[in-house]
C-alpha cells in the first residue's frame, strides 16, 4: 500500500497543475510539394499562429475545461488521392476532434467526401468552389467567399472605366477557376460587354504563347482569369514578355502572394480579387484587429500575411468561438454553434448558409480587389482599389 | 502582322528545341536500336543543370550550355556503363526495360532532392517586336542554340573520323568491327551524345517555362513523334521534323482549344507510323 502513495500523489499533482487541461486535436493536410506548394504553405501559416495565440492564451476554455491545441498534419503533395488517404488517417488514426480543409477547391472537395462520411466537423478554407456545398451536407462550413463572387466586382469596377471593353478570358481548367469564369462571364455578358475570347488551359501548362497570340488577335484589352499561383505567375511573366496590349490585367490568387513581387515589372498593375487585405478595417467582434494580426503574423514570418493566411487564422476564431459557444466540443453541439454563427472578425463578416440544398456555403463575407503598384520611392505595394468606400488607392487604368 | 502568322513562327521557334530534343533520341536508336526511355528524365536533369548553374554563376545563362553538353556526356557514358552496354544485340525489351530503369532511379532521386514543386531560371532577354506581336528573345536564343548544335552534331558524323566511326557502326556493326572499330567505344560515344543532346534541350526549355523534375516526360513524347516522322539516325532529318511539328503546332492553335494539341500530334504520330514506317525524310535505302 505504502509504495502505491507516491505515484497516486504523482498523479494527483499532475492533475492538479495541468488544470484539467485536455488536448483538442485539429486535422489537415499541407501541399509541401507540388503545384499547389506557395498557396497551401500560406494557408497553414495563419492556422499555426491562431493556435500558438489560442496556447499562449491558456486554450480553448469551453464547459469549464480548457483544451490545448494541437495539430496532426501531412503532405498531400497537391494531390487528391494523398488527400483522401490522409483524411481517413487523421479520422481513424489518429482521431482528429475536428478538421481544416486542404488548400484549393479541388483537394477541398476530395476531403469533404471523406469527413462527410465519418461525420466530422471541417472548416474549409482556401477553398472557393460552391459546388461542394450544394451535395448534401452536415459539417461542412466554407470561410471563403464563394467563387461565382470573385470576378462579379473587376466587372463592375470595369463598368464605371470602360463599359463597353473587349474582355478576354483565360483560366486554368480546374474547379476553383471554372466556379469563378463560367458566372462572371454570364455576369459580363449581363452588363454589355463583349467577351472577346475564353480558353481553358490545362492545369500545369508552362506554354501560354498559342493562347496568348490568340488574346492579340481577338484585340481584347482586358484580361481575366488564371488559376493558381504557378500557372497565374507563369502567364503573367509571358504576358509581359510578348508586350500584350492589355489596359487591365486581374489574376486569381497569385497576386495576393507576398512571392508575386518577384516577377518584377511584370507583377505592375495587375489586380486581384482578394478575400483579405491588410488595409481592410473591419471592426472585430471577436479575436485581434487587423492591424495586431497582420503585426502578430508579420513578426512570425517575416512577410506581410496573404489572404489565405487571413482565411487559415480565421478558421481557427471561428471554430474557437463555436467551441466556446457550445460549451463543449461535442459534434452535435459545435455545428449547432457553428449554424448559428454570424461574427465579425478582423476578417470580415462569417455566416453560414443553413439550407439544405447549400448547407455550409459562406454568405456573409465579401471580397475586396488589390492592384499591384509602383509607389513613390518605385517600391512594389498593394493597395485596395475597390469597394471605393475601402480603397487605400485609386485604380490605375489602363496599366500601359 | 497576322495571328496565324506570329502563332507559326512561335510554333517554329519552339519546334527548333524540339527537333533537338528528339535527335538525342533519334542517333541512339539509329545507331545501337535502343529505345533510350531515360531520354526525358535526362532532359529534366539538364533543366536542373541551367538551374544549378545559373544560381552559381549569373551570366548570359546558353553560355552555361557548354557546361551541360559536357556534364551530359560524362552522364552518358556513366549511363551507357550502367545499364545499356549489357543489353545491345540482346530483344529490344532488355533496353527498354534498363533504361526505364535508370528512369524511375533518376526521377527517384530527382524528386528527393527537388520535390515536385516548380522552379525557374530568371534569365531574360530582350525580344523583337513586330506590330502587335512580340517574339521573347529567349525563344529566339534557344532556337539559335538549337539550330547550331544540330549543325555542329552533322559536321562532327560527316566530317570527322569518330562522326565516320559511329555512321559505320550504325550501318553494319559486325563490318565495322572488321574494319578495326571498337564498335564498344563507338556505342558508348554515341550513347553519351544523344544524352548530351537531351541534357542540352532541357537546358534550353528551362530559360523558357517553369519545370519540375517530371517536365521531361511532355519532351519526350513530343521526341517519340519527332523520331518517327524523321526517321531514325538522321540529326537534321530530326531537327526539320521538329519545326515542322512547331509549325503544325503554330498553325492549328489560333482555331482550337489549345488542349487538343495532344490527340492531333498523336493521330498523326499514328498516321506517319502506318504510312511512311521509315519516316517521311527516308531515302530509299539501295
Amino acid at each position: 500500500m505504502k509504495r502505491l502513495v507516491l505515484p497516486i500523489l504523482l498523479v494527483v499533482a499532475l492533475f492538479v497543475t495541468t488544470g484539467f487541461a485536455q488536448n483538442l486535436t485539429l486535422g489537415f493536410t499541407v501541399s509541401n510539394t507540388g503545384a499547389l506548394n506557395v498557396d497551401s504553405v500560406e494557408q497553414l501559416h495563419g492556422f499555426e499562429l491562431w493556435r500558438d495565440q489560442v496556447n499562449a492564451a491558456g486554450g480553448i476554455k469551453a464547459g469549464g475545461k480548457s483544451y490545448k491545441v494541437q495539430f496532426v498534419s501531412y503532405d498531400d503533395e497537391s494531390n487528391s488521392k494523398r488527400v483522401q488517404q490522409l483524411y481517413s488517417r487523421m479520422i481513424l488514426q489518429d482521431k482528429a476532434d475536428f478538421l481544416f480543409s486542404p488548400y484549393s477547391s479541388s483537394l477541398t472537395a476530395t476531403a469533404a467526401i471523406v469527413t462527410e462520411q465519418y461525420e466530422k466537423i471541417m472548416l474549409t478554407t482556401g477553398a472557393a468552389e460552391g459546388k461542394t456545398y450544394t451535395l448534401g451536407n452536415h459539417y461542412l462550413f466554407q470561410m471563403f467567399t464563394p467563387g461565382a463572387e470573385y470576378l462579379k466586382g473587376v466587372l463592375d469596377m470595369l463598368k464605371t472605366k470602360d463599359p463597353k471593353a473587349a474582355v478576354a478570358f483565360v483560366y486554368e481548367d480546374s474547379s476553383f477557376s471554372v466556379a469563378v469564369v463560367n458566372p462572371a462571364k454570364a455576369y459580363a455578358q449581363q452588363l454589355g460587354f463583349n467577351v472577346a475570347f475564353s480558353e481553358a488551359y490545362a492545369p500545369n501548362t508552362t506554354d501560354f504563347s498559342a493562347i496568348i497570340d490568340k488574346v492579340i488577335a481577338s484585340k481584347s484589352t482586358v484580361l481575366l482569369g488564371g488559376g493558381h499561383y504557378a500557372d497565374g505567375s507563369t502567364l503573367a511573366r509571358q504576358v509581359y514578355s510578348h508586350k500584350v496590349p492589355l489596359k487591365m490585367v486581374t489574376l486569381l490568387v497569385a497576386p495576393d502572394s507576398p512571392q508575386w513581387g518577384e516577377l518584377g515589372d511584370a507583377a505592375v498593375g495587375v489586380i486581384v480579387p482578394s478575400q483579405w487585405e491588410p488595409q481592410t478595417a473591419f471592426k472585430a467582434q471577436y479575436g485581434p484587429s487587423g492591424a495586431d494580426f497582420a503585426k502578430a503574423y508579420t513578426a512570425k514570418y517575416n512577410a506581410p500575411p496573404s489572404y489565405e493566411s487571413a482565411g487559415g487564422y480565421a478558421s481557427g476564431l471561428v471554430l474557437q468561438r463555436a467551441i466556446e459557444q457550445a460549451g463543449s466540443t461535442d459534434t452535435a453541439k459545435v455545428a449547432a454553434a457553428l449554424n448559428a454563427t454570424d461574427i465579425t472578425t478582423f476578417y470580415g463578416r462569417s455566416k453560414f448558409s443553413t439550407a439544405a440544398n447549400d448547407h455550409g456555403l459562406q454568405v456573409g463575407h465579401a471580397m475586396v480587389l488589390a492592384q499591384w503598384q509602383k509607389d513613390k520611392s518605385g517600391k512594389l505595394v498593394k493597395q485596395v482599389v475597390w469597394p471605393l468606400a475601402a480603397k487605400s488607392a485609386n485604380l490605375v487604368y489602363p496599366i500601359h | 502582322m497576322s495571328g496565324i502568322l506570329a502563332s507559326m513562327i512561335d510554333g517554329l521557334l519552339i519546334g527548333s528545341v524540339y527537333g533537338l530534343a528528339a535527335m538525342g533520341l533519334s542517333l541512339i536508336w539509329g545507331v545501337m536500336d535502343v529505345i533510350n526511355l531515360t531520354h526525358g528524365s535526362v532532359i529534366a536533369l539538364g533543366m536542373f543543370g541551367m538551374y544549378i548553374l545559373f544560381a552559381a554563376f549569373p551570366v548570359n545563362a546558353y553560355i552555361l550550355l557548354l557546361p551541360v553538353i559536357a556534364a551530359g556526356l560524362l552522364l552518358g557514358l556513366l549511363i551507357y556503363w550502367i545499364s545499356v552496354h549489357w543489353v545491345i544485340g540482346r530483344s529490344q525489351l532488355s533496353s527498354l526495360l534498363s533504361t526505364f530503369a535508370v528512369n524511375m532511379m533518376i526521377i527517384g532521386i530527382g524528386t528527393a532532392i527537388w520535390s515536385t514543386s516548380p522552379y525557374n531560371v530568371n534569365f531574360t532577354l530582350r525580344g523583337f517586336t513586330v506590330g502587335a506581336y512580340t517574339f521573347t528573345g529567349n525563344h529566339i536564343a534557344a532556337a539559335t542554340a538549337a539550330v547550331i548544335i544540330a549543325l555542329a552534331l552533322e559536321l562532327f558524323l560527316y566530317r570527322t573520323r569518330p562522326g565516320k566511326a559511329i555512321r559505320a557502326v550504325a550501318d553494319n556493326r559486325e563490318a565495322a568491327e572488321l574494319m578495326g572499330i571498337s564498335s564498344t567505344m563507338v556505342l558508348a560515344l554515341a550513347f553519351a551524345i544523344g544524352i548530351a543532346l537531351a541534357a542540352s534541350s532541357g537546358a534550353l526549355v528551362s530559360t523558357l517555362f517553369p519545370f519540375t523534375i517530371l517536365s521531361g516526360a511532355g519532351y519526350q513524347m513530343k521526341s517519340f513523334v519527332v523520331t518517327v516522322l524523321a526517321g531514325l539516325g538522321k540529326p537534321l532529318g530530326a531537327l526539320a521534323a521538329g519545326v515542322l511539328l512547331g509549325l503544325l503546332e503554330g498553325a492549328v492553335t489560333p482555331f482550337i482549344a489549345v488542349s487538343w494539341i495532344p490527340l492531333i500530334e498523336f493521330g498523326l504520330f499514328v498516321v506517319v507510323l502506318v504510312a511512311f514506317p521509315k519516316g517521311i525524310f527516308a531515302r530509299a535505302t539501295a
